[in-house]
């Protein structure tokens, strides 16, 4: 049997509140990390998993303390320690990188700088050596040129490079145990892919063992020998990543991974009913009994216990896994989306382009904007009523920036908006009319910051409809009631404030908001990336029923390939503010057309160990769009040459009415997908 | 996570929102102490008329700078009068003026700078670089003169103190102001279509409020610095009416051998601004906000 790393025996960890209860955040959690396995950590946001990652290295959080059990490492139990003594093991023994590596590191000193002062604490080799060392690190974790890169400010790099940079320093002082707390979270998908490999190999080539930590299922699924599913502060499933991916044997899990939309399967994943309980809540009884689908009388006032299955190697806490071993495969059953796309057009881009670029006093005297390179540039979308249409791309793509343009948020450079074939919405919002501004509504990513912290619901719904309708007294509730029952809320809603909503029930609060307005058009900007998968499911479920009913059509913005796929009947891909490719998500699917489609799609990960990310591009990361030629000319692993850097790309178009822009002729461009 | 969020609260009334900031505001020594010291100095400022032991300004020349004693608590200063009359009713003017100073200063300076946070662009350079240049002066200066023209009276007094101590609101209200209004709430009311005004209450106001209010309750012990400082340069209430800042400057040459008569007004002014900014403190940790300003003594 391979050496036990860090034993975790019957750990609790909570807090007392301010009625003096003892709330609990870890529940009786026991587990063991073996040399050389990554384990992946999963669970739902508020489920303990990074608590239970933060203690593995013998650190609890302000206001959190120990209420029982150990962490073993080395024989010494690392919560008991003083910090003197944990500082001679954090850093050497056990290492950490963060899941936002641009804010863990400091800001004003240079990247060689800060892999010497982890060298320096936590390593004995001399000055001369360490200069080696860094460069060495540097280079083990691929970024290019480490001579270069070392001079530089945390500001000067990428993403993806800031996160290469936090593992060269985890890995500065030889650590037995890597601590990974959502290391790709906030990284563009190729980058992802890129850094996931990485870390794959790095746990290969040195033997450390990894705990990682996430809430994504597709990158656990890349890197994790073991998974241990956490929910409520418990595990309530723990075992091979193979076993757990494929034949899940607790209900919670099952329903988590038939919830996560497929780029193999079009059409909405089943959603999970509820939420999680919170903290406090519970007092006996199974955690996830309101939400299961397998639940008996008896789950509802005994709590099962986590069970060893010898023939399995998996711990399973349900009184019910036998039923669900006998047929676990996980048959995912979708509801096709209707389309029920019009003939009529409702929105029309042609040559549409935006600039970022400050004005010069000249210019501002002449109220013009003059920039021959901006940042969007020949958007032509033709777009039908009751269409989805989904804008894709990586961060800096410009996706954003369009939806906020037809918003009329930011003012274009050229080209026109028309709305409904007549109405010219070219003008930002201070010459709009507010029919206009009516007719189109923005639904934003991330609910915490889209309601005012200080409105009760009701009055988040009621501003649209005050203002747009005049309404008042007994009918303006009247319509906030039945917005709510819309959105699946009850009427009780009304007088809660957005921090006593789970973040589901915020993000349909926000949707109960645009549909207030009656709008024509719905801009979506990632509206799901900040919700839980079990929760994303639900939402992009309403957001399907609700236009089926009121016909309106969507504009969705999304860096997730897999929910665009599920939920949006046609696709536009960009890259640095231009358009690559155009077309019925169906084809662009799959037959990937464009080279950089292949590269967005191969990146994507999926929670099966047996598909894995490829990885054809370099994941740089370009800074401005190309003066002249194709936008993609930087990273394209196909470019032909001088056409490629001189020449804007013609649109070719497919049978299936599929618009590609790219110089290499449309039989190829096929033909070498296939292989 | 959020760990408050365990509590299902419902939308409580104004009031009940108020007293339990209060009793949070009480529930920690330093506030607890500070809230007391307040309220003390104003319920002393309501009664002390009716409680005066003597007149504040009977001249007795053959009690001159009597000891502190059964009969004159605090003693009495140079001109006979008695000290613990004269302390008890010297608060009472400084803490009116400076108290609608500072709601002036809260209004003009909270709403400035809310709308050049929100409009930006070049109004907002302009009138926040105007503002820099009035930070520039020499607050007393500047009143020195203004109190010279126009006089000391209570008209003059309030808005001059009031326009001065807004200045500084004007800076928080704009950085508070700039916090939220890159949130999507904002955005989202700008997409709807509403106006500035409608943007300003409706959706900056509810979450600037506690920022300014704490801001104003720090300029107001400021400001009762600034004001003790007036009087006390001759500039601000003119005798007989008692006030600290006068009384410390009239006994201050006879520190030496009568103590007394300088200690009383001192012991006052200082235990109010102590009380105010413990107040103010306890005020901005009971609303969960950080402030960094530092308090003035």
């Amino acid at each position: 049997m391979t050496e036990i790393i860090q034993k975790v025996k019957n750990l609790s960890i909570g807090f007392k509140s301010k009625k003096g209860e003892e709330i609990l955040i870890l529940r009786n959690i026991s587990t063991n990390i073996k040399k050389g396995e990554t384990v992946g950590i999963v669970g739902e946001s508020g489920s303990g998993k990074s608590t239970l990652a933060l203690a593995m290295m013998g650190y609890v959080k302000h206001g959190l303390y120990t209420i029982g059990g150990e962490c073993e490492f080395n024989s010494s139990n690392l919560l008991k320690m003083k910090n003197r003594d944990l500082e001679k093991i954090r850093g050497r023994k056990i290492a950490m990188i963060p899941q936002n590596a641009g804010q863990a590191l400091t800001p004003n000193l240079k990247i060689g700088y800060q892999i010497d002062e982890a060298l320096q604490l936590h390593s004995d080799l001399k000055e001369e050596e360490r200069e080696q060392k860094i460069s060495e690190l540097l280079n083990k974790v691929r970024l290019p040129s480490p001579e270069t890169i070392a001079l530089r400010y945390p500001h000067e790099l990428s993403g993806g490079q800031q996160q290469r940079v936090a593992v060269a320093m985890a890995l500065a002082g030889t650590p037995d145990l890597l601590l990974l707390d959502e290391p790709t979270t906030g990284l563009d998908v190729t980058t992802q892919a890129h850094v996931l490999e990485l870390l794959n190999f790095i746990a290969k080539d040195t033997g450390t063992s990894m705990v990682y930590v996430s809430h994504d299922l597709g990158a656990i699924a890349q890197v994790s020998d073991r998974i241990i599913v956490m929910y409520s502060g418990e595990i309530v499933l723990e075992g091979p990543s193979r076993d757990i991916l494929k034949k899940p044997i607790h209900p919670y899990t099952y329903g988590l991974l038939k919830s996560i939309p497929k780029l193999s399967l079009a059409g909405l994943p089943q959603s999970m009913p509820g939420s999680q309980p919170q903290p406090g809540t519970m007092h006996r009884g199974c955690s996830f009994f309101d939400r299961c689908d397998f639940s008996e009388e008896k789950c509802k006032n005994n709590s099962p216990q986590l069970e060893y299955l010898e023939e399995l190697n998996t711990s399973v806490r349900c009184f019910n896994y036998k039923s669900l071993m006998n047929d676990s495969q996980v048959n995912q059953t979708v509801n096709k989306i209707k389309t029920s796309l019009q003939d009529k057009e409702i929105l029309n881009l042609s040559e549409v382009s935006i600039s970022y670029a400050k004005q010069k006093l000249l210019d501002q005297v002449l109220n013009r904007i003059s920039d021959d390179n901006p940042t969007v540039k020949d958007i032509n979308i033709n777009i039908k009523k009751g269409e989805t249409i989904a804008l894709v791309g990586e961060s800096g793509s410009g996706k954003s920036t369009i939806l906020k343009s037809i918003a009329g948020l930011l003012r274009t450079k050229g080209g026109i908006i028309k709305f409904d074939q007549n109405r010219n919405l070219s003008s930002d919002l201070k010459e709009r009319d507010p029919n206009d501004l009516r007719i189109i509504q923005l639904i934003f990513q991330n609910p915490d910051e889209s309601l005012n912290p200080n409105h009760t619901v009701e009055e988040i719904i009621a501003q649209p409809l005050k203002l747009y309708f005049g309404l008042k007294g007994e009918e303006l509730k009247k319509n906030i009631i039945d917005l709510l029952q819309k959105v699946r809320l009850g009427e009780f809603y009304m007088s809660r404030y957005p921090r006593q909503l789970s973040g589901g029930e915020k993000q349909r609060v926000a949707v109960a908001r645009a549909f207030a307005a009656k709008p024509d058009i719905i801009l979506c900007d990632e509206v799901t990336s900040a919700l839980d998968v079990s929760v994303q499911a639900a939402v992009l479920n309403l957001l399907q029923q609700l236009k089926e009913d009121f016909g309106t059509t969507y504009i969705f913005v999304s860096h997730d390939l897999a929910v665009v796929r599920a939920i949006s009947d046609r696709v536009a891909v960009l890259y640095q503010g231009r358009l690559c490719e155009v077309g019925p998500s169906k084809d662009v699917y799959q037959f990937p057309s464009h080279p950089y489609t292949e590269v967005l799609l191969g990146a994507v990960l999926e929670p099966d160990p047996d598909i894995k990310p490829k990885l054809v591009a370099e994941d740089i990361v370009e800074e401005k769009p190309p003066q002249k030629g194709c936008s993609f000319q930087g990273r394209c692993s196909r470019i032909l040459g001088d056409i490629c850097k001189n020449e804007v790309p013609p649109w070719q178009i497919t049978n299936s009415g599929n618009s590609i822009r790219c110089h290499i002729p449309l039989k190829e461009l096929q033909k070498d997908q296939v292989n | 996570m959020k760990l408050d969020n365990i509590y299902q609260e419902e939308k409580k009334s104004n009031f009940a929102k108020v007293s339990e900031i209060i009793i949070t505001m009480a529930s920690r020594p330093s506030g607890f102490i500070g809230l007391s010291i307040l309220i003390f100095h104003v319920i002393l400022a309501f009664i002390s008329p009716y409680i005066a032991p003597y007149d504040f300004k009977a001249i007795n020349p053959t009690l001159m700078l009597q000891a502190p004693s059964a009969e004159y608590w605090f003693g009495t200063d140079d001109l006979g009068r008695d000290v613990f009359t004269r302390t008890i009713l010297g608060g009472r003017t400084a803490l009116t003026i400076t108290f609608f100073g500072s709601l002036i200063a809260l209004l003009w300076g909270g709403l400035l700078g809310i709308f050049c946070g929100l409009v930006g662009g070049k109004t907002d350079d302009i009138v926040m670089r105007i503002v820099d240049a009035f930070l520039s002066i020499p607050w007393i200066l500047a009143m020195l003169l203004i109190v010279s023209l126009l006089g000391t009276s209570t008209e003059v007094l309030i808005p001059a103190l009031g326009f001065f101590y807004g200045k500084g609101i004007v800076r928080v209200a704009r950085a508070a102001t700039h916090d939220v209004i890159a949130k999507d709430f904002i955005v989202s009311a700008r997409a709807r279509g509403h106006s500035n005004f409608s943007i300003i209450w409706n959706e900056i106001i509810p979450n600037v409020r506690d920022a300014i209010l704490v801001e104003g309750a720090m300029r107001w012990s400021w400001m009762l610095l600034g004001f003790s400082s007036l009087s006390f340069l001759g500039f601000g209430v003119s005798p007989p009416t008692p006030d600290w800042g006068l009384m410390i400057s009239n006994a201050r040459g006879l520190m030496s051998f009568a103590y007394w008569s300088v200690i009383a007004p001192i012991v006052g002014l200082s235990s109010l601004i102590i009380g105010i900014n413990l107040t103010a403190d306890a005020f901005a940790k009971a609303l969960g906000i950080d402030r960094s300003t530092k308090a003035p003594v």
